[in-house]
């Protein structure tokens, strides 16, 4: 077994309406960006486990993101590749 | 009948759910704590409002796995009455007895208020004391109440008559303004396939003595009560 991290990236579905997003788009307006087009506001999650390789540790963090930490209903999510930790 | 009122971290609103049991309707009721994996012969389950487990993550999605969800899932698919009230409707939909999912309300703001809903099915095992599209009067509290699912998930709902409550005014009409959170559909309150889980954004169980401004929500739990005896 080897010591794996990998982050995960949870968005709200695209075509939702996403009023957080709305809000910091309009703020970063109100700062002067006026070329932001759109923001969405998601969670940022780091998994650090064992395993015996890094594919398996995608496979099981792909399957935690399907049970708890995505709600298939309303949110996207994006695992990046497992490093070694 | 013996109500069970689960108790998560959080909870907040399992006292009212227990008052409104035994004081209003002369009922036995019990706290279920939510590490146990007991019933306690409870007929009734009744998931309460209130800010489980901090809401972390998204709102419901962790108690969702408390112990005690194992038997209450048994319990509604058996066929038994759950209640899920504001936190307790979106535990319900994150454990996958009901569809559809409670977003962020649609202003951002967290909503204290006496809305309307209408009744839009009396037929049901929650409703049978209410007319069909008589207005009721029960407050909301929720920050994450914009029910949201997709359109053949909503079709199906309205074609099977399980949009129960809708955000209304006091004329009954559905519109926007009407809408204290943004609910598609201006969804307030759905049952599921078997017509024996019910969730609702809106807090019946505070609405049980002209003292708190409605007793408009003694009757869904009396409804339960006029079927179960009938």
């Amino acid at each position: 077994m080897s010591k794996f991290r990998i982050a995960v990236h949870i968005t709200p579905r695209k075509g939702l309406l996403d009023p957080q997003g709305k809000a910091v788009s309009d703020a970063l307006h109100t700062l002067g960006f006026k070329a932001v087009k759109n923001v969405h506001v998601g969670r940022y999650v780091i998994i650090e486990t064992d395993s015996y390789d890094a594919i398996t540790a995608e496979e099981a963090v792909t399957e935690m993101c399907g049970k708890l930490l995505a709600n298939p209903v309303t949110e996207d999510f994006e695992i990046e590749s497992a490093v070694s930790a | 009948m013996k109500f069970g009122i689960v108790t998560f971290p959080g909870s907040n609103c399992d006292y009212d759910a227990y008052h409104a049991v035994t004081e209003i309707l002369g009922e036995e009721a019990v706290y279920l704590w939510h590490k146990d994996h007991d019933l306690q012969a409870s007929d009734v389950i009744i998931l309460p409002g209130g800010f489980s487990y901090g809401d972390y993550l998204r709102a419901g999605a962790i108690a969702r796995f408390s112990p005690i969800m194992q038997e209450v899932a048994a319990h509604a698919k058996s066929g038994g009455p759950v209640i899920g009230i504001c936190n307790g409707f979106q535990i319900a939909c994150e454990a996958g007895l009901l569809p559809g999912a409670l977003m962020r309300n649609s202003h951002l703001q967290f909503v204290s208020a006496q809305v309307r809903v209408r009744v839009e099915n009396s037929g049901t095992l929650f409703t049978n004391l209410y007319e069909t599209h008589e207005i009721l009067r029960v407050p909301v509290a929720h920050g994450e109440g914009r029910y949201v699912a997709s359109s053949e998930v909503l079709d199906g709902l309205e074609n099977d008559a399980r949009v129960i409550f809708r955000y209304a005014d006091a004329k009954g009409n559905i519109n926007a303004d009407a809408n204290p959170n943004g609910s598609e559909r201006n969804i307030a309150g759905i049952i599921n396939e078997g017509g024996n889980v019910l969730g609702m954004m809106p807090h019946p169980e505070r609405a049980c003595s002209p003292l708190v401004g409605s007793s408009d929500g003694v009757r869904l739990f009396e409804s339960i009560l006029a079927r179960v005896a009938a």
